[in-house]
């Protein structure tokens, strides 16, 4: 595998080089880690938008944009995701790389201080950050929270978590509350954004055809963390389970019924037994010929999308289906079906086989794209386990049918949510 | 076999017209440790009125057919190809466009293999009555997973807004009723027609070595036997330049409103230079138009009628043209005017220097940086191959674009008659 990382832990950020000749750009990400929580949700939510519409030197989002624009159309990606029980903001440049452009030799420099201030420097004064952008921005946030009702499949997703993990650090949502948006302003913003320079856990990533050697001298002189504390307050939590799972329905007005299920596996990215969790979701629903995706879309022709997915920090699989409203009770009775069957160990070594391939093969697709190398290697930040790619590969190898049928027996069905129409039938509400 | 080296971009094409009129592309990078097939035929959903391959009348097929096809290709007699790529660590998929269908995989391993496969099963169809009703029902759930897509409708509803005739307005999939009338009979008339060697490109990019695969490529091809070649007549009803309907309205349940402006550019057919020109004219200027970086999306954003989902694009195809605004918006009416007025306006504008410099190095650095996918690589150079032209030539083209021929364009770009307005919103 030709993928090296060389690391490096300076003053409270903790740098990552990648130098690959696969891509003609460079990639610069930041990774500011915190751990979720309903109270600062909102407001994490809300720094990307905010964060974008300019720096001190380019106070508007316009002037941020025609710096981009001079920087051979640099691409700035701002956003905030959420990784088991940890909130995540996420800034990325991506930036051709001046190796490829005739008489340009400054535009990394410019690249790497440009991200800098749009980080450490954003444009904001004593009183916090300037209150008609917050108040713009908050608005984009609101309609963001909203458009997920627009989305049948993310909707239907978030409710069945919504459902599943009620009571837990989980089901918090990753756009945050209409009802804390209002309580935000441009100086309480402020000083939590203020909190988070200082004491949240940050990545920096260097992915390109770079030289490790005089790109960590150019990064390091650019990059200083004024203030920082580092947080070791680790919060455990009860994980809520239900002794039989639980169905729940909802309508409106669709054309098709979305059918999610959600299961504990009772393994994360820690675990040793995490590769025969893959392998199990693999044959179970993760490519184009597992069970789910035979046997809901092939035999019966009751979907066109059959699959499932592993969330790998808090331990839970999805599955998820477009159906019929009407087919509902047998698409159910054919995954429950799938799973039990899985349990029982219904499968040959040969699929087993060929999942572990599929595995790998994709795992390596994921190393050609750069935005995939700054995920898969920060997964070990999140998982808190070392794991190189190879190391995770020769793990995989390893697995066998055994293994599989003893995952499989570990995961338990915890909800089964189904989003269906709300014309006609008796599942009306 | 052909091999052109581009010294600007640091990359190498082989290109080889084989004995049977196949035309193969092979782009071999070393550095990665992927690889990437495409084999497309210049065939879509808007070919549905056509002379089947050795008849002498026109026939028209069920709407949603190229797609139906498409799916159908995938099953054999005895199995599904599915698993013979994912057997030999590939992932394999397919899609259909309005112009083009195109089947393809990914792998890390087996690559000769894999296009042996890839080759095998497209030139091999297999359709009973049996599996084509079968894949009804999927393609049937297919179609509703669309039905509940906000966006995907809203750009339905501008394309049939902008064209009266042009079967680019009848969705690509097709309708739940227009399936049900597809047979077998109809797939191999379409699959005779239309996957002739001589229609079809191939274009493999990744790791491998270029001198074995062409040969196994040739290899190949040369086992297997097609009739002879009569170019499908392609031609599409007249067109008038003006939009069918000037405004509609969809009713979704949507949280906020999303309004898409259409400009209607082309319903005939388009030299290449002509293909060309609008293709890279019109990126440039809806850019010019509607950047972050410009004055107009900082009023729009300000004054809040936009959100961070607006978007353009422009789709420049040989028989038709249109270009897209789109954008979530708590007024629909007041954006629409805007949107209007900003294009209406163009060819009162003059263009300077320094803005014509900046919106060339925005348009040539994403074109870098998009070089970054093979899976973008290859379907762009097949892409633009169809089209008499070459992918990566496309940087010196824009490097060249002088100041007066942009004027010149934009002189004629937009008239009202040819402006549209599609509005999704709940009841």
């Amino acid at each position: 595998m030709n993928l090296s990382e060389k690391r490096l832990d300076k003053d409270g950020i903790n740098y990552h080089f990648i130098p690959t000749k696969k891509f003609k750009t460079v990639n610069i990400v930041m990774k500011s880690k915190s751990r979720l929580d309903k109270e600062t949700i909102t407001k994490r939510a809300l720094l990307p938008y905010v964060l974008e519409q300019g720096t001190k030197r380019y106070p508007s989002e316009k002037e941020l944009m025609i710096k981009l624009d001079e920087l051979y159309g640099a691409v700035l990606t701002l956003s905030s995701m959420k990784k088991g029980n940890e909130h995540i903001l996420h800034y990325q440049l991506e930036v051709a790389n001046e190796r490829f452009i005739e008489n340009e030799t400054t535009i990394m420099e410019e690249a790497l201080q440009l991200f800098y201030e749009i980080i450490f420097e954003p444009n904001r004064t004593e009183t916090g950050f300037n209150s008609q952008i917050v108040t713009r921005e908050k608005a984009t946030l609101q309609s963001k929270i909203e458009a997920i009702y627009d989305d049948k499949v993310s909707f239907a997703n978030q409710r069945l978590i919504d459902n599943m993990c009620e009571n837990e650090i989980y089901s918090i949502h990753t756009n945050g509350y209409t009802e804390d948006l209002s309580t935000i302003d441009g100086e309480n913003l402020s000083t939590y954004y203020d909190s988070v320079l200082a004491s949240d856990d940050m990545d920096l990533y260097v992915v390109g055809d770079i030289d490790v050697q005089s790109m960590s001298q150019q990064v390091t002189n650019v990059f200083q963390r004024p203030t920082y504390e580092v947080d070791e307050t680790e919060t455990s939590e009860e994980i809520q389970k239900r002794d039989t799972s639980q169905e729940i329905v909802e309508t409106q007005s669709i054309q098709q019924a979305k059918l999610h299920f959600g299961y504990r596996t009772n393994c994360t990215y820690k675990d040793d037994d995490y590769s025969a969790l893959q392998v199990f979701n693999g044959l179970y629903g993760g490519f184009p010929n597992s069970k789910l995706f035979i046997n809901v879309r092939e035999k019966h022709s009751l979907a066109y999308y059959a699959a499932s997915r592993i969330e790998s920090h808090k331990g839970l699989m999805f599955v998820f289906s477009g159906i019929e409203s009407t087919d509902y009770e047998q698409a159910k009775r054919i995954i429950n079906e799938q799973f039990n069957l899985m349990q029982a160990g219904d499968f040959t070594e040969q699929e087993v086989e060929e999942t572990k391939e599929l595995i790998i093969s994709e795992l390596k697709e994921t190393m050609d794209s750069a935005y995939g190398i700054v995920e898969l290697m920060y997964q070990q930040v999140v998982g808190q386990k070392a794991l190189s790619p190879e190391q995770f590969i020769e793990n995989i190898s390893q697995v066998t049918k055994a293994d599989v049928v003893a995952i499989a027996q570990k995961v338990e069905l915890d909800t089964i949510y189904l989003l269906t129409s709300d014309h006609g039938g008796e599942m009306n509400e | 076999m052909n091999k052109t080296k581009y010294e600007a971009i640091d990359e190498t094409v082989m290109k080889k017209t084989l004995s049977n009129g196949l035309q193969v592309y092979l782009i071999p990078k070393q550095e990665v440790t992927k690889s990437y097939a495409v084999f497309m035929t210049d065939y879509g959903s808007v070919h549905r009125s056509f002379i089947p391959i050795g008849e002498e009348d026109e026939v028209t097929v069920p709407d949603g057919i190229a797609h139906f096809l498409e799916h159908k290709l995938f099953e054999k007699e005895d199995r599904d190809v599915f698993s013979d790529f994912l057997k030999q660590g590939a992932s394999p998929n397919a899609y259909t466009s309005f112009t083009k269908t195109a089947y393809l995989f990914s792998t890390t391993k087996s690559v000769e293999e894999n296009v042996e496969v890839l080759l095998d099963f497209v030139q091999d169809p297999y359709f009973s009555d049996e599996s084509v009703e079968k894949e009804k029902g999927i393609i049937e759930q297919e179609i509703k997973m669309y039905d509940d897509q906000a966006d995907w409708q809203a750009f339905m509803g501008t394309i049939r807004n902008m064209f009266h005739h042009h079967p680019v307005h009848i969705d690509i999939a097709g309708t739940v009723d227009s399936i049900q009338d597809i047979t077998k009979e109809d797939l191999y008339t379409c699959y005779h027609t239309f996957y002739h060697p001589e229609n079809m490109t191939l274009c493999v990019i990744g790791a491998f070595d270029e001198a074995s695969m062409m040969e196994m490529i040739e290899a190949n091809q040369q086992e297997k036997s097609f009739p002879t070649f009569t170019n499908v007549e392609k031609h599409f009803p007249e067109e008038p330049i003006e939009v069918k309907e000037k405004d509609s309205i969809i009713e979704l349940p949507v949280s906020i409103p999303k309004v898409t402006v259409g400009i209607k550019e082309a319903a005939y057919t388009l030299s290449k230079e002509e293909f060309l020109r609008r293709d890279v004219y019109q990126d440039l200027l809806l850019d010019y138009l509607f950047s972050a970086s410009g004055q107009f999306y900082e009023e729009l954003y300000s004054e809040g009628l936009i959100d961070d989902s607006f978007e353009y694009s422009t789709n420049v195809e040989k028989s038709f043209s249109f270009s897209l605004i789109s954008s979530n918006t708590r007024e629909p009416e007041k954006l629409k005017e805007r949107l209007f007025e900003q294009l209406l306006r163009i060819n009162t504008i003059s263009m300077t220097e320094e803005e014509l410099e900046t919106i060339k190095k925005k348009y040539i650095g994403q074109l870098l940086r998009s070089m970054n996918s093979l899976e973008f690589i290859a379907n762009q150079y097949v892409y633009y191959h169809f089209a008499d032209l070459d992918f990566y030539e496309l940087t010196a083209y824009v490097q060249e674009i002088t100041l007066d021929e942009i004027h010149e364009f934009m002189q004629q770009w937009v008239n009202e008659e040819q402006l549209t307005v599609c509005t999704v919103k709940s009841s």
